[in-house]
This record gives C-alpha cells, sequence and structure tokens, in this order.
C-alpha cells in the first residue's frame, strides 16, 4: 500500500474519531479530496523540479502514534534556549507534553492547536484565521485533513510578549518511521511584539517526515520575529510551510537556519496585505553529506509602499544540494514596491550541486525590485592573507565562512539564540573560534 | 509648449500602427491546408531533395504527431490549429534572375517600402542579401565574391541537393528533430531557409544577411538556417525580419543551428519585426523559434536579437559549450506594446573546461505587454572554472504592463563562478528631472534613457544592422527614442 493510499484510508477512520459537527468537518473532506486528486508532488511540477520526495515516500510511516512517550529533560535541556526564561509549546511525537511545556493564558494564548479547536472560546478566532492565508496545495491540503494539534498562539492588541515563545517537536523514534504534520496558529494582534522560535528534533536514528504548516497574521503594526532551527538528525526529513498575512505597517522577520536534517523544504509564503509592510526573509543553509535543503520562499505585494528583503547564504559540502527558489510577485496596484532578493552560495566540495531559480513577476511599474544570485568560492587572496597572519587554513576558512554568513547572524535579535547559532556553525564546521560574532 | 508626459507617452504607442503592413500580390503556388505524410512528402518532392532527407522529415513528423505543445511558457494565446495551415507557399513565377531588372517589380517595391530596397543593401558596405520571401530564396547577390573564398551561403534547400554531405552530417545535429514540438514540426515541413559554409580558416570577408517576410495569407513560415563555421574561421549573420499586417494570427516556427568548430566564430544577429497584432491585440504573428549553436575548443558563438514584433514570442537562442575555452554570448533587447507577449531568453549549457558566457537582455514593456526573461545557466560537474554573468534589466511604461525574470542556475562544479542580477525599474521622474533642468525635454529625456538603457546590446550590432534596429525601436516606442 503506498503512503498515499494508507494516508487516505487512514483520514476515514481518523474522522469518524473526531465529533462529527465540528464545523471543520467540511473543510477537512474538501482538504483530503484536494490531497486526493493532486498527491504527493512530484519532480514534473515546476515548484518542485530540483527537489524529489520519492525516497521518503517509500517509507511505512505510522501516521497515529502511540500515546505518551516518556522523554526526561535532563536528555533534552540542551535543545531548548536554556539561559533565558521562555514559554515552551512541546510535542513528543506529534502529542503534547504538558511536563516539558510552560503555556499561558495570563493576558496571551500560548497553548495548543487541540485545545483552541475545541473550545468554544476560541471558536471566533478560529473562524477567523484558521486556514484562511495556507495555500490549497496537495501537501497543506494533506495536513489540514490531519489538523489536530500543534501550537496556538494569539497575542491581543498593544501586547509585548516579555519573553521568547518556543516551539519544540521531538520524535522518540518508538516507530521505526513516523510522520507528523503539526499545524500552528499564531495571530498577532494590532501594535502586539512576540519571537517565536521553532525546532524540528528527532532524538533517534529512526526515520521522521514531518509536513508541518504555520500560518502567521500580523495585525496592523505588529512585530513578529520568527527563527526556525533545522539542526535535526540525518534520517528525518521536514516539509515546512508557512504562511504569513501581513495587514498596514506590520513588520515580520523569519530567519531559517538548515544544518541538519536528511531533506528540508521550505515553503516560506509572505502576503502583504496593507500599506507599508515590511518583510524580511533571511538564511543560512550550511551543508554535507547527502543532504538535501530546499528554499522556496513567495513574497506577494498586493499593497503599495511596501519593503521586502530576502537574503540566503548557502555553503555546500560533499554531495549536498541546495536549491533555492525566489519568487517575488508584485501586483498592478502595488506601486512604490521596493523588493530585493539576494542569494549568494559557495560550492566547496567537488560533488555539491546548487540550483538556484530566482524570479521577479512584475505587474506595477513606479516599483524597485532587484534581485541577485552568486555562485563562487572563497577568495585565495584572504584565506592567503589570512594564513600569513598565522592562522591556520582551517580556522581561516572558518573565519570567511562566518563573514559570507553574517549579514544574515547579526540581524538575530535574541542574543542567546545567536549566541547558540553561532555554536551550531563553529560544531558544523569543526572549530573553536572562541569569539561570537 | 506642452509638456510631453508618459501618457502622452502611451496614447501615441497605442495609436501608433504597424507601418509595414500591406500586402503583395503575387500569385503563388499554394499547397491545401492541412498535414500528413502525404504534404510532407510533397513538399519533399517539390525541393527535388535526396530519399534521406525525406525519410528524415517523415521520422520527425511521426514523432511530431506523439508531441504535446507546450505550455510552461509565461504566455496565453490561442493554440494554432496545425491542420488549418498550409505548409508550402512559394512565389510562383519561380524567377532566377542574374540581374535585379528581371526581378518581379511588384517585389522589389515590397522591399523598398521596407526600406531595405536591395540597390540600398548593394550599397552599403558588402551586404549580401538573400532574399527569403514566402519561403523560396528569389535573389542572391555578392555570391560570387563568396565563391572565390570557398564560401557557400545559398538557400537550404540548394544545399540539401548540391552540398549534400555538409547537410547531412549536421543538420539535426544541435537541434535533433524531437528536440520539442516545434522543431519537430520545423524538421518535418521546413520549406527553406538559409544554408552557410565557412571553410578552414576563412574570415568572411562581409556580413550574410537575409530578410524574411510572410507574405501569404494562411500560411505559415518554417525556416532552417544552418550555418557552419569550420575551423578557425569568421562569420557575421545577419537576420531580419518584417511581416505585413494580418488580421489572423500566423505562425512561425524556424530552426537556427549554429555550428562553431575549433577557434571558429559566429556572430549571429538578430532583428525582429514581424507583425505585432493591432492595438487590441487582434491578431499578429506567432513567433516560436528553436536557435542553437555548439562550440567545440576555443570557439565563440555569440548571438544578438532585437526584438520588437510578434504577438507572441517564443525564443530562446542558446549555446552549449563543448569545448574548452568555448565561449557564448547573448544580447538580447526586448520590447513589447499593446497585447504582445514575449518570453525570451537563452541557455548556457557548460560543458567544457574553463568555458565562459555572458547574458545582457533588455526587457521594455509598454501598452499591455507581459515581457518574461527565461534563462538557464548550467554548470556541468566536468565545466571547471567555468564562468558565467546574467543582467536583465526590465522597464516599465505604465501599469497594465508586467515584467517577468524566470532564471534558472544549475551548478554542479566548485570552481563554478556564477553571477546573476536582474533589476526592474520604470524610467526615474529624478533622471527627468535632471534632464528637463538640464534644458532637455521630456520626450528628449525618454529617448535618452530608453537609448541608454539598450545601448549596451545595439552596440554589439553590425553598424549596418544598428541602424536597422534603431529604426526598429523607434516604430515599436514611437516618441521615446530620439
Amino acid at each position: 500500500m503506498s503512503l498515499k493510499e494508507k494516508l487516505l484510508s487512514s483520514y476515514i477512520a481518523f474522522e469518524d474519531h473526531l465529533e462529527d459537527d465540528s464545523p471543520l468537518h467540511d473543510l477537512r473532506n474538501k482538504a483530503i479530496k484536494t490531497f486526493e486528486t493532486n498527491g504527493f508532488p512530484t519532480k514534473k511540477e515546476e515548484a518542485w523540479k530540483y527537489t524529489s520526495l520519492n525516497s521518503l515516500l517509500k517509507k511505512d510511516y505510522s501516521i497515529f502514534p502511540k500515546q505518551d512517550q516518556a522523554v526526561e529533560f535532563k536528555d533534552v535541556r540542551k535543545y531548548f534556549l536554556h539561559d533565558i526564561d521562555t514559554y515552551k509549546i512541546v510535542f513528543v511525537d506529534g502529542v503534547y507534553s504538558s511536563f516539558l511545556s510552560e503555556t499561558t493564558h495570563d493576558k496571551l494564548d500560548v497553548c495548543l492547536m487541540s485545545s483552541a479547536l475545541n473550545k468554544p472560546k476560541y471558536k471566533p478566532v478560529i473562524e477567523a484565521f484558521f486556514n484562511k492565508v495556507a495555500k490549497e496545495d496537495s501537501l497543506t491540503s494533506l495536513n489540514t485533513a490531519f489538523a489536530k494539534e500543534g501550537a496556538y498562539i494569539h497575542i491581543p492588541k498593544h501586547k509585548e510578549v516579555e519573553k521568547p515563545i518556543e516551539i519544540i517537536n521531538f520524535s522518540t523514534g518508538n516507530e521505526a518511521a513516523i510522520l507528523l504534520q503539526p499545524r500552528n496558529l499564531i495571530v498577532v494582534g494590532e501594535n502586539a511584539h512576540v519571537q517565536i522560535i521553532e525546532r524540528h528534533q528527532s532524538l533517534s536514528n529512526n526515520a521522521v517526515l514531518t509536513n508541518s504548516v504555520t500560518e502567521i497574521f500580523a495585525e496592523k503594526r505588529a512585530y513578529v520575529d520568527y527563527y526556525k532551527i533545522q539542526n535535526d538528525g540525518p534520517t528525518a526529513s521536514l516539509i515546512d510551510n508557512t504562511y504569513i498575512s501581513q495587514e498596514r505597517n506590520s513588520n515580520c522577520n523569519v530567519h531559517t537556519f538548515s544544518f541538519g536534517g536528511q531533506l528540508i523544504r521550505n515553503n516560506l509564503n509572505f502576503y502583504q496585505k496593507g500599506e507599508g509592510c515590511d518583510s524580511t526573509l533571511k538564511g543560512i543553509t550550511i551543508l554535507e553529506d547527502k543532504q538535501h535543503v530546499d528554499h522556496n520562499t513567495l513574497v506577494h505585494h498586493i499593497a503599495p509602499n511596501c519593503e521586502s528583503h530576502q537574503d540566503y547564504k548557502g555553503l555546500f559540502g560533499d554531495a549536498s544540494t541546495g536549491v533555492f527558489n525566489g519568487k517575488i510577485i508584485v501586483e498592478k496596484d502595488a506601486q512604490k514596491t521596493d523588493a530585493f532578493q539576494q542569494n549568494n552560495n559557495i560550492l566547496i566540495d567537488e560533488k555539491a550541486t546548487i540550483n538556484a531559480k530566482p524570479q521577479l513577476e512584475i505587474f506595477a511599474d513606479d516599483v524597485k525590485c532587484s534581485h541577485g544570485c552568486t555562485i563562487g568560492q572563497f577568495d585565495e587572496d584572504a584565506l592567503f592573507y589570512l594564513r600569513s597572519r598565522g592562522i591556520a587554513k582551517k580556522e581561516a576558512r572558518a573565519l570567511l565562512m562566518y563573514a559570507f554568513a553574517n549579514t544574515v547572524l547579526e540581524s538575530v535579535k535574541i542574543p542567546e539564540l545567536k549566541g547558540r547559532i553561532n555554536k551550531l556553525i563553529a560544531k558544523k564546521i569543526g572549530v573553536n573560534l572562541g569569539f561570537n560574532v | 509648449m506642452s509638456k510631453y508626459t508618459e501618457d502622452d507617452l502611451k496614447k501615441e504607442l497605442e495609436t501608433k500602427e504597424y507601418e509595414y503592413g500591406f500586402y503583395t500580390d503575387i500569385e503563388s503556388d499554394t499547397f491545401p491546408v492541412g498535414l500528413n505524410e502525404d504534404i510532407v512528402r510533397a513538399i519533399s518532392a517539390k525541393k527535388e531533395e535526396p530519399e534521406w532527407m525525406t525519410n528524415w522529415r517523415l521520422e520527425a513528423f511521426r514523432h511530431w504527431k506523439e508531441m504535446v505543445e507546450p505550455e510552461w511558457a509565461n504566455v496565453r494565446y490561442t493554440k494554432p490549429d496545425f491542420q488549418a495551415i498550409s505548409y508550402y507557399s512559394a512565389p510562383n513565377k519561380k524567377p532566377k534572375y542574374d540581374s535585379l531588372d528581371e526581378v518581379d517589380p511588384e517585389l522589389l517595391d515590397t522591399f523598398k517600402r521596407l526600406g531595405i530596397s536591395l540597390d540600398e543593401q548593394k550599397k552599403l558596405a558588402g551586404v549580401a542579401v538573400d532574399i527569403v520571401m514566402d519561403s523560396v530564396s528569389v535573389a542572391t547577390t555578392f555570391k560570387k565574391t563568396l565563391a572565390e573564398k570557398g564560401i557557400i551561403f545559398c538557400s537550404i534547400s540548394e544545399a540539401i541537393r548540391e552540398h549534400s554531405e555538409l547537410v547531412k552530417k549536421y543538420i539535426g545535429s544541435v537541434v535533433p528533430p524531437r528536440d520539442n514540438f516545434y522543431a519537430a514540426l520545423n524538421s518535418a515541413v521546413f520549406s527553406d531557409g538559409s544554408f552557410c559554409y565557412i571553410p578552414k580558416g576563412v574570415r568572411c570577408p562581409m556580413e550574410l544577411s537575409t530578410y524574411f517576410r510572410i507574405n501569404q495569407a494562411g500560411t505559415g513560415q518554417f525556416e532552417r538556417t544552418l550555418v557552419i563555421a569550420d575551423e578557425g574561421s569568421y562569420v557575421s549573420y545577419l537576420e531580419g525580419c518584417t511581416a505585413p499586417s494580418r488580421d489572423e494570427n500566423q505562425l512561425h516556427a524556424a530552426v537556427v543551428e549554429l555550428i562553431a568548430l575549433d577557434d571558429a566564430e559566429i556572430k549571429y544577429s538578430t532583428v525582429q519585426n514581424w507583425y505585432p497584432g493591432g492595438k487590441d491585440g487582434k491578431g499578429g504573428v506567432f513567433n516560436f523559434v528553436t536557435k542553437r549553436g555548439i562550440c567545440e575548443k576555443n570557439a565563440k558563438i555569440s548571438w544578438t536579437q532585437v526584438e520588437t514584433g510578434s504577438a507572441v514570442t517564443w525564443k530562446y537562442p542558446s549555446c552549449i559549450l563543448k569545448g574548452d575555452n568555448s565561449i557564448g554570448e547573448f544580447y538580447s533587447i526586448a520590447v513589447t506594446n499593446n497585447y504582445q507577449q514575449a518570453d525570451t531568453g537563452t541557455k548556457m549549457i557548460h560543458l567544457g573546461k574553463n568555458t565562459r558566457s555572458t547574458i545582457i537582455s533588455k526587457g521594455i514593456s509598454a501598452g499591455k505587454s507581459q515581457n518574461s526573461y527565461r534563462g538557464l545557466v548550467k554548470i556541468s560537474p566536468n565545466a571547471d572554472n567555468a564562468r558565467n554573468f546574467s543582467q536583465c534589466d526590465s522597464l516599465l511604461m505604465g501599469n497594465s504592463c508586467g515584467a517577468h525574470t524566470f532564471p534558472y542556475i544549475e551548478a554542479k562544479n566548485k570552481t563554478a563562478q556564477v553571477e546573476h542580477e536582474a533589476t526592474t525599474s520604470k524610467i526615474g521622474e529624478d533622471q527627468i528631472f535632471y534632464c528637463n533642468q538640464r534644458g532637455i525635454d521630456t520626450e528628449k529625456a525618454i529617448a535618452l534613457i530608453v537609448n541608454g538603457f539598450s545601448k549596451e546590446v545595439l552596440n554589439k550590432l553590425p553598424m549596418e544592422f544598428a541602424v536597422e534596429a534603431q529604426k526598429l525601436l523607434e516604430i515599436s516606442l514611437e516618441g521615446s527614442v530620439g
């Protein structure tokens, strides 16, 4: 039985299990139909030209994991941003772990999608926002059909959240292969500020495939800082679908750090619906072995006077593959748009591959849009200069790597997180520089 | 004096009629509409082709029947009905003239009205013109001078008859008959085109030039061009086209193959001004062209194009950089106005070591047109030290048009250096203001800016063509180019 058939038959059982009067019932049925019609994307689709899911789909994933997987805090402490106080929403094999989490309902809601979907008091928010910005593509629909658990964050007007919120998904490896489909909804009210860190972490070498959907709504003048840390084990794969809807004068920044995992596909979509929005998409990708990371970004400029900034840096070692597929669409009414996109790549080893496809689709005339894409090497002269100053080759190269990636790193606004990412990069390239960039 | 604004310019552009819209009444020898194996055989027979050519065409036709028309390009149009086209049309007073005096005066008049009269061309420094009017070449000049050097420059049907070995060896070697839908169609039904062979070490003393015209209503034009530059030779080849006004869409599916052997250089320039359709988007030519060149060691191929016409353009002149140290270049200006759509760009396939490529593409969109750049730069694992630089700039006039960029970059070699840059902008108010305050009026200022915007590409055109290109830019964007 193929994974698709398995999912379709599991869906019937899943839907039976749920209370039938849920208003989401129709939405789910519609979503599973979309998935049934389209199936998993193949390389024949333009958006998936450079990324094949075939090898992942062959595995026999369990779709509904057993309940209550125990995880000791001391074993997973290192995956948290433990130096500072944070709100935490933690899932183990897709099931909420109250023991590891720290949620709140005090003036803001940092809690669970399952309670938001079921409790009447959240109904207006769910009705207004759930599945309202997500695209109806096949993978997002699959997630919608099975949407049950995830993070639910609602920041009311004028609220500045005093500490970052961490969303962490652990997988224990108690199942030979597991398919996780977290569904997150984040609503940031007018003039509210929030910082969120998202992480997926597998605790064993068993296969994990995560198909996650996150919807973020930034109301007027809201400020959202979102960090994605993708440093998973070599058997874990992630398809991340993030949809961000921005209202007037809101500001959203998403940083993606891709260092680990077998295959990662980031579908990051920004929709600027109000005037004066500012969007930032930045990423550092450092790969080795046969890792494959595909950044698929979309910035859709719908309203006038908006800005978007994209900056993706990639370093590709061994036989790894990097894909960058960035699209900027400027609608007819989005005059005075300032859209910028940059993608710089360095191939370190013989067998590494880069496929880049930066695209502009522009329908307005009074705009400033540009993109730049480069593939190159380390500057031999710079390397020589550093070595002539007594810096070993490895460290010299590491310094150049840091310099290369620094424009992305420097805009991380949580100092502890920046330190953590620094360490991850140092570990990834096997050096200890003894300083923070 | 009233101020000349962009709105005025837009109005002017919309009302500007196609200047070359007239129809020459020459009795034509036209085949019945429709396409089947018999038609393919009949075309081949008409051309007195050898059997291998007939079979080659038939094979292409069989592949074509199984292929589906591609839909990936960023253009929207009603698909042509391939069974409603006549696949062969030739002026029937098949002339074999020794001098221009014998040529049908009506035909000569056509060329005169296009501003490319043979007399004028002859006078212009060293241009040999092989005129293709509805598929059959009717006049060739300067053939003698070329023959002295051993250069073969003739129609492809003549080449198939008289230089069969060369054609057999190279035709379909760069663009195989099953390459794509339109290439397959062309391979099956091509009626004529140009053939050029430059022998070893010869530098072609003049620019070779062909003017194409579509003249007969309801006929498709399927030319096939084959240029072979043998080791160490050089040739500059010009191709230009204008088509008369028609209300129904006309199909143009050409194939151009360039072969640059070791140390050879080919410069291929195109000025394309097919009928773009009326200002309401009615009519116009569909231009679905496959152009590709292959470079052996140290060879160089340079494509330069000025695309101002056609309702729909779908064209990607490409270079396969097979030999070490070979060079590929692509310079393009694409202008779209009213309801025109263009999806054009290039492919640079780096296979050899130390290969270099440069892409400069300038898109200007006005009216309700859509202008896309689509390109591929591919660095294969063996292409050590490959280098590419791409620049795509778009200029938008008015907010009903669109400019799009779809570059594909695939690198599989760690020594590759690839740079891609794209910008989209309109004519800056500050730029115009700067000109104004220096005493240059707005109309002249726009002209200056557009000229400057296209200069990089216009400079690459041979002198004789640069004049024509300027003229076409003028027609397409009247009032904006001085």
